[in-house]
Parts: structure tokens; C-alpha cells; sequence
């Protein structure tokens, strides 16, 4: 193993996320959303809507942007911003997809959590 | 490009052509490995406002109807000229009798190191395109070099992808073939205030980068850094091949103006030919030539090119610019400038003898089509020089109204230059076709089907001739992906008999990749109804609720409901429910204002689990989330009321069973009371019952939620087997009108109570034809979901794709 490869995590195969879907990847940060767009592209966000916190992994997919199923704000998948008149943002996380393998950046999932979290202990 | 509209025509010219057996038996060698597509729509596919199977031209289908064989991916590799045949790559020879040579260009690469490094890409075609937004889905920097025509729509493109983009340009201002350097400040005034960075007189000195380009390195030293590199500095005419084989070839390839090369029997299309000593880049003059071609394959012996002048349009949203004609500078021109510095607006014309010969517009580009028109006539313009730059608006002290502009344009006046299209040749097909809609003048004429910026045109154009008959602001769009409304997107869906979402986004010009959460479930929805058993329902177009088949709630657990037909339910339903409830300790059980229990507070992959369960017991989903049948209340009825008349419990069992599991454009929800006291509160329904001595009066379109509305009486049936026959009649005729989201009571304003009753109670054997058209829908919609699911049916929705736990920092 080399030290790259330990920072990506492996959450599971690109055909496993449907096209124009999504699916949920559980972490101890909370849930994070791997999407899929309409054409192929993958993206991950922290699974909360910026409104309420609607799970964003729900939604419908259009173009690169979901539709929450709470309220209907549209969240671009590309930045994690909030669409239109609405302003708010969920943190995005790094993929990479190799072999048909996709991979989140571990270290800016770390970030994501809480100061005190467990990635920075030991 | 050119080819694909040089056989249109020719199929066009001389019917018996296609088909294989016809006149010609076409091969088409594309190095690209693809159909035809619209290489001018790449910028918005690369933006993400369109995608690849919109710009497509001639999908699959085209070359089979028309015997036309296409090899997709095989270059050619000689031509031998002696024994008439083309060799391809792997190998495949075949004959010809005429062959057309139709490469079209190559992209300049510029001769500095490092220009081959990964990462360095051009823009000619749709894998360059790919390429960039590949390199963009990783976010970075990259750096377009070249600020013309091409290189612009790259930057605003990547841009739209995310990228943090830098223009190089090596003039001293932008777009210095169109733009005098006025017009070129402003122009990069407003990219620079979208955020792309410009710099002129920009050289390029090298690229850098190990293994991977990393920046551009200037000759001043500056170096700017880059994930990616896309170099549109110009193209040449791809002339190679035919140079090989001897072809007369100059700059391109060497026709006359019977478009046939130095060889009689190989003519020479598109950007690779040089014609009159000119070479082309824009697809008009490329089109004139296919005409030509086409002409004279057909046996017409007298069709000519003549080069004529060109005009072109920035296609980067939101920035109107416009040029036509020629802007050299010399000695005999003489120029008039408009400016508005403020407004953003410029305008220059470039005038020879009195005579427009170039026109530039940018911030409002109203007026390029007069322009143009004044250049391709060579109109003198003496009298009216004084007012010329403000456009047509002013001339003759006539009102400043766009209807008057083309009402003044004169019938062969060029409407679309990409097609060239006249306006008499629109004004004719829109009479005599009785055109009303744009697409249907796109359909007949290709006027406004390609660039799209002559579309305010061709609308004016519809205006004119239909007056209040064309309005297109009446249809309220569907929305923003198309301008279509619901009702003309129903009609034309059945008319193309068009059987899924691409199929519809495709044919009916969707102006999105694939939709929104609006367009999306409501095409779905249409389709589901309009073709029964042969449309595959798409999951990812519905709403989450629907998607999973249960409700969805505030803290993203789910609310499940069974059904409990008319309300009833039995000791070992509930006590299925009580198992269920505590095995997977869900929070809450209420009963629900539709006669039936809800169980709040599911975990979602808990889902199946409850289902089967429930399954087991025999109750199936209660579609408590769907547009969709959902409850059908009564009250007890002849069985045991003192006051029943009818057995209205037993009715209403009977329309849940019968109608369970269909699908409606909002959702139904029903009821049956046994007597005119109405305890099941069905005069406020979507469709109710009140059962009366003498049978059944069929209420509809009552309303008790956002807005509150006692029903209509629709009839009277005098059994239960004339009212089951009724209310599916009245559900189906509703399915097939209504418009996605508006419940039965806003359906029957809009189309009006005496239009339904017309349908169902006077015309028995419309009223038949549609109840057998809902049973017919029956027949696929009555599947349980939830024992779908249960049986593995989208296992990915409930359950979690990885469970990460992060790596331990220290090692
Ligand atoms: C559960 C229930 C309330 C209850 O605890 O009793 C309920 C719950 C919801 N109703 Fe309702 N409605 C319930 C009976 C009603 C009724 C009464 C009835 O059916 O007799 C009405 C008035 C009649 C009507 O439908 O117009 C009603 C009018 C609405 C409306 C307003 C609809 C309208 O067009 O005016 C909405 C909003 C909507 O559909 O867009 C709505 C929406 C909702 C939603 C689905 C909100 C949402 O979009 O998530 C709620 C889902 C909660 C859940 O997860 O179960 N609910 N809702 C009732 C379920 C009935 C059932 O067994 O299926
Ligand atoms: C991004 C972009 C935007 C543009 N925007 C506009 C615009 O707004 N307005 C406008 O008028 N024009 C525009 N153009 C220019 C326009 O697209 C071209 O003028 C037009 O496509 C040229 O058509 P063509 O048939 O000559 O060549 P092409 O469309 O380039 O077709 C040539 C084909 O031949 C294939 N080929 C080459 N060599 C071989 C071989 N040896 N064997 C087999 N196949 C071979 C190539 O792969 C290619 O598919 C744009 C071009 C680009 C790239
Ligand atoms: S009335 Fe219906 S929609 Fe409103 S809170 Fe109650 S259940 Fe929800
Ligand atoms: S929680 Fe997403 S829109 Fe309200």
C-alpha cells in the first residue's frame, strides 16, 4: 500500500450509483451523497440540505443539480451551492474514479467533522 | 457537417436516391466515430446547456432508412484515383463513381515546446469536448490560448464547468478579425466581470509540465499555471489526403465552381476546399456548397457556388455579438461608430461607395439581419446615412417596432444564415402548412434550427402572419427546459408516438441535458399513461416519495401506510401492525384522516423488512405517497346504517380493488356514503358516491385541501356495475387530459364540467372506450411495489453503498 492510495477510500464500484441517482455512504461525520449525472459524472456532497438539512441523496437529479425532496431548493452538484434565489451551501468532498473504483478524499471527509474528531486523535 | 446536407438534398432532389436500391448506394467514412452532429452546438454541450443527443443530426435510424452505410471511426487512408476505389482504416476498400471529400479542418497547433504534454487539448470535436470536461470535473485552472471566436466559447464553457479560467491572446485586443479595439474592451470587460482573466499580446513561449502539463510559460517569463491547456489559435483546411492522391490543392482543396475538384468525378465540401481562392469556416457558405453538390449529382448541370459574404455569432450566453461582411482596414473605407459606453452597446459599420460591406454589433444585435441584408445587396445608402447606424427602427421616422423591422424586410432576405433561409421561403411554409408553433417552422424550413439566433426572427416573423393567432406566451411552458405547454407536449407525444424521456427531450427540443425535477416526473407520468405495458417506468424521474413508495418525512425517515380497502380491517391486519410496530420499534401509529393507519418513523432500510412483513399479512401499499389512487372512504352503509340505502361499504371495497395501483396526474382520492348525510364526506372529494333509493349519484371535482369545493353531479347509474363504469370512464378521461399536478376539480374548470359530461354520461360509447382503456392500464399498473421491493426489486435505494470509517491519522 502506498501512502496515496491510503488517503482515497474506496466506497464501491461507479455501477453500483444508478444514472441520474444516487446513494448514500454512511459516515461517522454523518451521511455523505455520491451522485450520478445524466452523463456519468460523479459527484459527492455532504448528504444535508443547506435549508434544513433534507437528505439530499433523495432528490431528483437533473443536469448537475439536485432537487431536495424537502422543500425543492436545487443544490449544484458541482459546488455544493445552493440554485437560484436560495443561498446556502453543503461542503463537497473530492472523488476520483479509477478502475471503475470510486474513491472519496479521506482527509477532506476528516475535515468535515467536528474539530475534536476522531481522524485528528491518536 | 456539409456531407450530411449535401445528401439530405440530394435525397431531397431525387427520391429514388436513398433507400440502397436507388440511384446511389451511399458510404460514409467518419473518422470520428459517430453519426453526423451539430459541431456548432459543441460550446453549449461543453457549457452543460445541451446535451450530445441534442446536437446529434442524423441519428442512427436516418442512415438506415435512407440504405446509406456509415462507418463510424474509420479514417481514410488512400485514394486511388485509377481503380476509383477509397481504402479506410483495418482495411475495408469500396468502389465509388463519385466520391466526395468532406475532412474538413484541422486545429493549429502551436509549434512550442511542450504542446504535446497530456493535458493540451484543441477544440475541433465532441472528444475534445469530453477531454475538457473531464479535466474540469476535477475543478483547476486551465488556459484557453487564442481569444477568437472559438477560444471565447471554450473559456465561457469551462467556465460554466467549474474550471477558473485565463484567455491568452496574442493581439492586442479580443476578437481583432470582428472587433475594432473598442468593441474588444468591452467584450473583455464582461468576461473579465464573469471572472475569466484575459491578457493580451499574450506569447506563448512554451508549455509546462512533467509527464502532465502544469502552466504556459510566456516570453516575458510570466508563467501561468494549468491543469489544462486548450489551444484554439486556428485551423487549416485538412488536405492531406487528397494532396496524396494528387488533387489539385492550394490552401485547400482546389474546386471549381461546379464544387468538383481537379478530378471530374471527386467533388470537395466544406472547410477543406478552397473555392475563388477562399477557404471557409462557417457553416452557410459550407451548406451553399452542399446544395451545389447535390445539384449536380442529381444531373442538375448548371448549379454554382459563389462565395458570398458571411456573418457570425458569439454563442456565449448572456453576450450578444454580432459581425457580418468584411472589416479590413484600407485606403477606400470610411466607418460610422456607435457607442454607449454605459449600456454596453457598440456598433460599427464599414462602409465602401456607399455601400455597407461590414457590420459589427455587440449588446444589441436587433438589427444585425438589416445590416446583413444592406451587405449581401450592396445597398446604396446615401439617403439615409445620417440615421443607418441606429438601425432599421429609424429609418423613414417609422415607429421603433420589430414587427415593423421584418414586416419591411424585403421576401429575400436571409432570416437564417446558418441554413440560409429566407423570410419569403418561411412566410410561404407558415401559410401554406398553417404553421403556428416555432417548432413546427424549425420542422418545415431548418430556419432558426441550428445556431438559434435568428429565433427572435422567425417569432416576429409567426406574429406577422397570425397575429393574436401566435402567442406563445398564452402556453404557459411546461418549464424552463422547453416552451411547450403540458397540453401541446401530450398531443405530440401521442402524434410522434414518442415512447421515452430522451426520445421526448430529443424530438421536441428539450433546452436542458435531461430536465429538471419539474419536467421530469410530469414526462414520466404522461408516458406511464399514454403507453401502457411498453413503457418502462423511470425511477430516477420520480419523486422521492414515489421512487421508494413511502412518504418521506421532516428527519428523512419514512411513513408507511397500507392499504385498508374502503376502510375496513381485520384482527389480523392490526395485529400484523402491532408486530410490525414493535419489531422495528417505529416511534408512531395514528390513524389518518383517510381511514386507515400510518406508521411514522421507519428508517429507510428498514423498509423492505416492514414490508414483507405487512406482505405476509396481506396488506399492500396504500399509495399514501402517490399521484396515484389513493383511498376510497365510506361509511357503513345498507349493511348495518339504519338509513343505508346501497351497500356502500361494499362499493367502495370494489372501486379500491378494481382501481388500486393507477396512476392519475394528481392525486384521487375517493369515497361512497349510503345516503345523502354523507358520513363518508364524499360530496368534497375527487370523485364521490352518495348512494339514493334508486342508485347512485356520481359526484366529481370537490376539493377539501388547499381550497375547499363541493362537488358537481356527474350523473345518476342505476347500478353498481353502470357506476364502476362511470367513475373509471371519468378516471381515465381525466389520466389522459389532465395536466401533471392539477387535481380533477382544476381539470374539470379548465376544460369545463359540460365538456366531461358530454364524454361520459351522452356518449355511451366514448364512455366505453375509455373503461376499457383504463382496464387495459390496470393490467400492468396493479403490481405491488412494496412486494416488488421486497423481492430485491432496486435493492441500491435502501441500503447504504460503503460504510466508511476514517483512517487513523499516525501510523
Ligand atoms: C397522513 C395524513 C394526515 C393524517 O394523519 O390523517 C396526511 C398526510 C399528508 N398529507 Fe394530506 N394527509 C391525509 C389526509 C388528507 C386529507 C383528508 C382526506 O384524504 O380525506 C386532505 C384533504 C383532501 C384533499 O386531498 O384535498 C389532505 C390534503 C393534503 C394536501 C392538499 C391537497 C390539495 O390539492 O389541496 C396536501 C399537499 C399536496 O398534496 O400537495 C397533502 C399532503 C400530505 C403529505 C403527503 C405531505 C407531504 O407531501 O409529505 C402528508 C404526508 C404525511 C405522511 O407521511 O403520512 N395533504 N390530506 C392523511 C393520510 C390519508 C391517507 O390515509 O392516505
Ligand atoms: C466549437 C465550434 C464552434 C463553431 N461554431 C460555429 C458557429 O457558431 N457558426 C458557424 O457557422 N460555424 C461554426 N463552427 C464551424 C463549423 O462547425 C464548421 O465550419 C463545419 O463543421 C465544417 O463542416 P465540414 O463538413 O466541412 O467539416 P467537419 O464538420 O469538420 O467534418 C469533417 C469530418 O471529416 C472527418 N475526417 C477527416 N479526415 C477524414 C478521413 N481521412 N477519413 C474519414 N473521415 C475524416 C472528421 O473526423 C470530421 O468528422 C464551429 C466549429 C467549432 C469546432
Ligand atoms: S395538514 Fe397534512 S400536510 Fe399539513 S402538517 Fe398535517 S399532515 Fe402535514
Ligand atoms: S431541507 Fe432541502 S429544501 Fe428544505
Amino acid at each position: 500500500m502506498n501512502r496515496i492510495a491510503e488517503t482515497w477510500l474506496d466506497i464501491g464500484a461507479e455501477a453500483d450509483i444508478p444514472l441520474r441517482g444516487a446513494r448514500v455512504v454512511r459516515a461517522p461525520i454523518g451521511d455523505i451523497a455520491v451522485f450520478k449525472a445524466a452523463d456519468g459524472t460523479l459527484f459527492a456532497l455532504r448528504d444535508r440540505c443547506p435549508h434544513k438539512g433534507g437528505p439530499l441523496s433523495q432528490g431528483i437529479v437533473h443536469g448537475h443539480a439536485v432537487t431536495c425532496p424537502l422543500h425543492n431548493w436545487v443544490i449544484s452538484l458541482e459546488t455544493g451551492e445552493a440554485q437560484g434565489a436560495d443561498h446556502g451551501c453543503t461542503p463537497k468532498i473530492p472523488l476520483r474514479v479509477e478502475n471503475g473504483r470510486v474513491l472519496l478524499d479521506a482527509a477532506a471527509i476528516a475535515r468535515l467533522g467536528a474539530p475534536q474528531s476522531d481522524a485528528s486523535a491518536a | 457537417m456539409a456531407p450530411g446536407r449535401a445528401l439530405e438534398k440530394l435525397f431531397e432532389l431525387d427520391p429514388g436516391a436513398s433507400g440502397g436500391s436507388g440511384t446511389y448506394s451511399v458510404t460514409i467514412f467518419n473518422a470520428e466515430p459517430r453519426v453526423n452532429y451539430d459541431r456548432i452546438m459543441l460550446s453549449p454541450v461543453l457549457s452543460g446547456e445541451k446535451s450530445y443527443e441534442e446536437i446529434v443530426i442524423h441519428g442512427d435510424g436516418w442512415y438506415i432508412r435512407n440504405g446509406v452505410t456509415l462507418y463510424k471511426g474509420v479514417r481514410v487512408t488512400a485514394i486511388d484515383r485509377v481503380a476509383k476505389t477509397v481504402t479506410g482504416t483495418g482495411g475495408i476498400t469500396v468502389p465509388y463513381d463519385d466520391l466526395i471529400v468532406a475532412t474538413g479542418s484541422v486545429p493549429f497547433i502551436l509549434p512550442v515546446p511542450g504542446a504535446n504534454l497530456p493535458g493540451v487539448v484543441t477544440y475541433r470535436d465532441l472528444d475534445d469536448v469530453h477531454a475538457m470536461m473531464v479535466a474540469a470535473k476535477a475543478g483547476g485552472r486551465a488556459v484557453v490560448i487564442g481569444g477568437g471566436l472559438l477560444g471565447l466559447e471554450a473559456a465561457a464553457g469551462l467556465q460554466a464547468q467549474g474550471m477558473t479560467v485565463t484567455v491568452l491572446h496574442l493581439m492586442p485586443h479580443l476578437m481583432e478579425r470582428q472587433l475594432d479595439p473598442a468593441a474588444g474592451y468591452l467584450l473583455q470587460r464582461e468576461l473579465e466581470r464573469r471572472g475569466i482573466a484575459v491578457r493580451c499580446q499574450a506569447n506563448t513561449q512554451a508549455i509546462e509540465g512533467e509527464g502532465r502539463v502544469s502552466g504556459v510559460r510566456l516570453d516575458d517569463g510570466t508563467l501561468i499555471p494549468a491543469d489544462l491547456v486548450v489551444m484554439a489559435v486556428g485551423i487549416r483546411p485538412n488536405a492531406g489526403l487528397a494532396r496524396e492522391a494528387g488533387l489539385a490543392v492550394n490552401r485547400g482543396i482546389v474546386v471549381g465552381p461546379d464544387m468538383r475538384s481537379s478530378d471530374p468525378s471527386i467533388f470537395a465540401l466544406g472547410e477543406c476546399a478552397e473555392a475563388e481562392g477562399q477557404v471557409f469556416g462557417l457553416v452557410a457558405p459550407l451548406y451553399e456548397m452542399a446544395n451545389v453538390v447535390a445539384a449536380r449529382l442529381s444531373g442538375d448541370e448548371t448549379a454554382v457556388f459563389k462565395p458570398a459574404v458571411t456573418a457570425t455569432k458569439l454563442k456565449v450566453t448572456g453576450i450578444d455579438l454580432y459581425s457580418a461582411g468584411d472589416f479590413a482596414e484600407a485606403k477606400d473605407r470610411e466607418e460610422i461608430v456607435l457607442r454607449d459606453p454605459t449600456a454596453g452597446l457598440y456598433r460599427r459599420l464599414v462602409l465602401r461607395d456607399n455601400r455597407v460591406i461590414g457590420a459589427v454589433m455587440y449588446g444589441d444585435t436587433s438589427d444585425g439581419a438589416w445590416f446583413f441584408d444592406l451587405i449581401r445587396r450592396g445597398t446604396d445608402i446615401s439617403g439615409m446615412r445620417q440615421t443607418l447606424i441606429f438601425g432599421q427602427g429609424y429609418q423613414g421616422g417609422q415607429a421603433l417596432d420589430p414587427l415593423a423591422t421584418v414586416a419591411a424586410l424585403p421576401d429575400d432576405a436571409e432570416i437564417c444564415g446558418c441554413n440560409g433561409v429566407c423570410k419569403g421561403t418561411i412566410i410561404q411554409k407558415i401559410d401554406e402548412l398553417g404553421l403556428t408553433t416555432l417548432d413546427g417552422v424549425r420542422a418545415h424550413t431548418k430556419a432558426s434550427a441550428s445556431c438559434g439566433s435568428c429565433t427572435g426572427l422567425v417569432e416576429n416573423l409567426l406574429r406577422l402572419r397570425l397575429g393574436e393567432g401566435y402567442n406563445p406566451a398564452a402556453v404557459q411552458p411546461m418549464c424552463g427546459c422547453t416552451d411547450l405547454g403540458h397540453d401541446e407536449l401530450r398531443r405530440l407525444i401521442r402524434a410522434k408516438r414518442l415512447k421515452s424521456i430522451p426520445a421526448v427531450m430529443q424530438e421536441l427540443g428539450w433546452k436542458t441535458s435531461c430536465g429538471c425535477a419539474k419536467c421530469r416526473p410530469a414526462l414520466n407520468y404522461y408516458l406511464v399513461c399514454d403507453w401502457p405495458g411498453e413503457y418502462a417506468d423511470d425511477q430516477q424521474s420520480r419523486f422521492i416519495n414515489e421512487r421508494v413508495h413511502a412518504n418521506i418525512q421532516k428527519d428523512g425517515t419514512f411513513s408507511v401506510v397500507p392499504r385498508m380497502w374502503g376502510g375496513l380491517t381485520s384482527a389480523k391486519e392490526l395485529r400484523a401492525i402491532a408486530d410490525v410496530v414493535d419489531k422495528f420499534a417505529i416511534p408512531t401509529v395514528k390513524v389518518t384522516g383517510g381511514q386507515r393507519i400510518d406508521m411514522l418513523g421507519v428508517r429507510k432500510e428498514d423498509l423492505p423488512a416492514v414490508w414483507a412483513d405487512l406482505n405476509a399479512a396481506g396488506m399492500i401499499s396504500g399509495a399514501a405517497y402517490a399521484k396515484g389512487l389513493r383511498t376510497v372512504k365510506t361509511c357503513v352503509g345498507s349493511d348495518w346504517c339504519r338509513f343505508g340505502t346501497q351497500d356502500s361499504t361494499g362499493l367502495g371495497v370494489r372501486l379500491e380493488k378494481f382501481m388500486w395501483g393507477s396512476w392519475t396526474p394528481a392525486k384521487l382520492k375517493m369515497a361512497v356514503s349510503g345516503c345523502p348525510r354523507n358520513c363518508a364526506e364524499a360530496t368534497c372529494k375527487d370523485i364521490g358516491v352518495i348512494c339514493v333509493d334508486s342508485g347512485y349519484e356520481i359526484h366529481f371535482a370537490g376539493a377539501a385541501g388547499l381550497d375547499i369545493k363541493g362537488t358537481e353531479i356527474l350523473g345518476h347509474a342505476g347500478t353498481e356495475d353502470e357506476a364502476v363504469e362511470i367513475i373509471a370512464a371519468l378516471t381515465q378521461l381525466y389520466r389522459e387530459q389532465g395536466h401533471y399536478l392539477e387535481r380533477i376539480y382544476k381539470w374539470a374548470k379548465r376544460v369545463g364540467i359540460p365538456a366531461i359530461k358530454a364524454a361520459i354520461i351522452e356518449d355511451p360509447a366514448r364512455r366505453r372506450a375509455l373503461f376499457e382503456r383504463f382496464v387495459l392500464s390496470q393490467r400492468y399498473a396493479q403490481v405491488d411495489p412494496w412486494a416488488e421491493r421486497v423481492n430485491g426489486r432496486e435493492a441500491h435505494e435502501f441500503a447504504a453503498m460503503a460504510e466508511l470509517r476514517l483512517p487513523q491519522a499516525a501510523e
